[in-house]
């Protein structure tokens, strides 16, 4: 009986380990990986899908927010983004991760009121299960994912930071999201699949 | 004359107090990534405790106080704090500065002036998204390195520190 009783206490504590690390894995895309389709709701009260725009050539998919210093700074170019690469097939799909609790300057809405303030021309989706945000492997804000359709598919080309100047965009000499999607457009391989640049850590729940 | 007058003693007390002026008013020197680099891969027997921060991060202002409460704790030892900076070099004297004096800050502190962060980020750690707070322990001598990017817990620190057996 015993050794049964020890054998089953072990079995459950390898479980346990296994659950834990299983929530710390680095999980998250790599550069060309395929990403599964998700439903989010829009600030406007619709849900959203990267199936839901079947014009696209791929998505700007950038995790943002409304309180981030760095996010804030790259505001004004999240918005360029989008209206430089919508009509060419690369809108901007802006998703906003943090736990609200944590963070109550991110709450639903709030993040009206922020879309409608700078007329975001894009959808502002939130994770409320922060569940994207940790399938996509996003760490902080602004945290831009790259995506080009194949198919009926959405294939990760470009993961990290919009370009190499958060203080001054007219200083950025790299525009890593630029050329990735300038690339892509052409057809051709993107250069710079990935760049890091500092930022808020995303406020997740607390376990 | 009246110098002549004071006492010796008179006039070492004011060369001391005019000494202590600087140091009690805490500078946050500007440094460039090789700077840093350097600093904290000397061959000697210092464990550097390198806390990446910035006054508008939020849980990086949280968890400062636990940074100098490492700094007092490990005083007679060889260990070494340094809190880095990533504020803008344009927020030095109206916010960093600032921030540091009124928090009475006792580490050292640096600004980091090197905004290209993906020149620098994986020689920290390939493991670093960029995401802050972040905290490098490194010992070159005795090849300790250990990244963390999350804010730290109380006593969490120390656990680590005393872990490598300084």
């Amino acid at each position: 009986m015993k050794t049964i009783f020890k054998t089953q206490l072990a079995l459950l504590l390898l479980l346990a380990v296994g659950l834990v690390s299983a929530r710390f894995a680095p999980a998250g895309y790599k550069v060309g990986d395929t990403v599964q389709d998700f439903s989010l709701k829009n600030v406007d009260g619709k849900m959203i899908s990267l199936a839901s725009n079947s014009q696209v050539k791929g998505y700007i998919i950038t995790f943002t927010c409304n309180t981030c210093p760095v996010a804030k700074l790259y505001e004004e170019r999240i918005i360029a983004l989008n209206q430089k690469y919508a009509s060419k097939g690369y809108p901007v799909l802006a998703i906003q991760p943090n736990d609200q609790g944590i963070s109550p300057g991110d709450s639903y809405d709030l993040m009206q009121k922020r879309a409608k303030d700078k007329k975001y021309a894009f959808p502002y989706l939130v994770d409320e299960t922060q569940a994207i945000a940790q399938t996509f492997g996003a760490t902080n804000t602004p945290h831009v994912f790259v995506v080009k359709k194949e198919g009926d598919k959405f294939k990760v080309a470009y993961i990290g930071a919009i370009d190499n100047n958060s203080q001054d965009a007219s200083q950025a000499t790299k525009k890593y999201v630029e050329e990735a999607v300038d690339e892509l457009l052409q057809g051709k391989a993107v250069t710079t699949p990935s760049a890091k640049a500092i930022g808020c850590s995303i406020k997740w729940k607390k376990a | 004359m009246t110098i002549t007058n004071k006492p010796k003693s008179f006039w070492l007390t004011v060369l001391f107090l005019a000494w202590m002026i600087p140091a009690m008013s805490q500078h946050v020197p500007v440094i460039q990534f090789d700077q840093l680099n350097k600093r904290i891969h000397q061959n000697n027997d210092t464990l550097y405790v390198v806390n990446f921060w910035a006054t508008w991060c939020g849980p990086c202002v949280t968890e400062l106080p636990l940074l100098e409460s490492v700094h007092k704790k490990f005083a007679n030892q060889k260990v070494k704090v340094l809190l880095v900076s990533l504020d803008f070099k344009r927020d030095l004297q109206t916010k960093v500065i600032p921030f540091v004096q009124k928090r009475k800050l006792q580490s050292s502190v640096y600004l980091l002036n090197e905004t290209d962060y993906n020149t620098w980020i994986d020689k920290i750690s390939p493991e670093w998204s960029g995401s802050i707070p972040a905290t490098l322990f490194i010992k070159t001598s005795r090849n300790v390195r250990k990244f963390m990017e999350k804010e730290v817990k109380a006593g969490e620190l120390e656990t680590i520190i005393q872990s490598f057996h300084l």
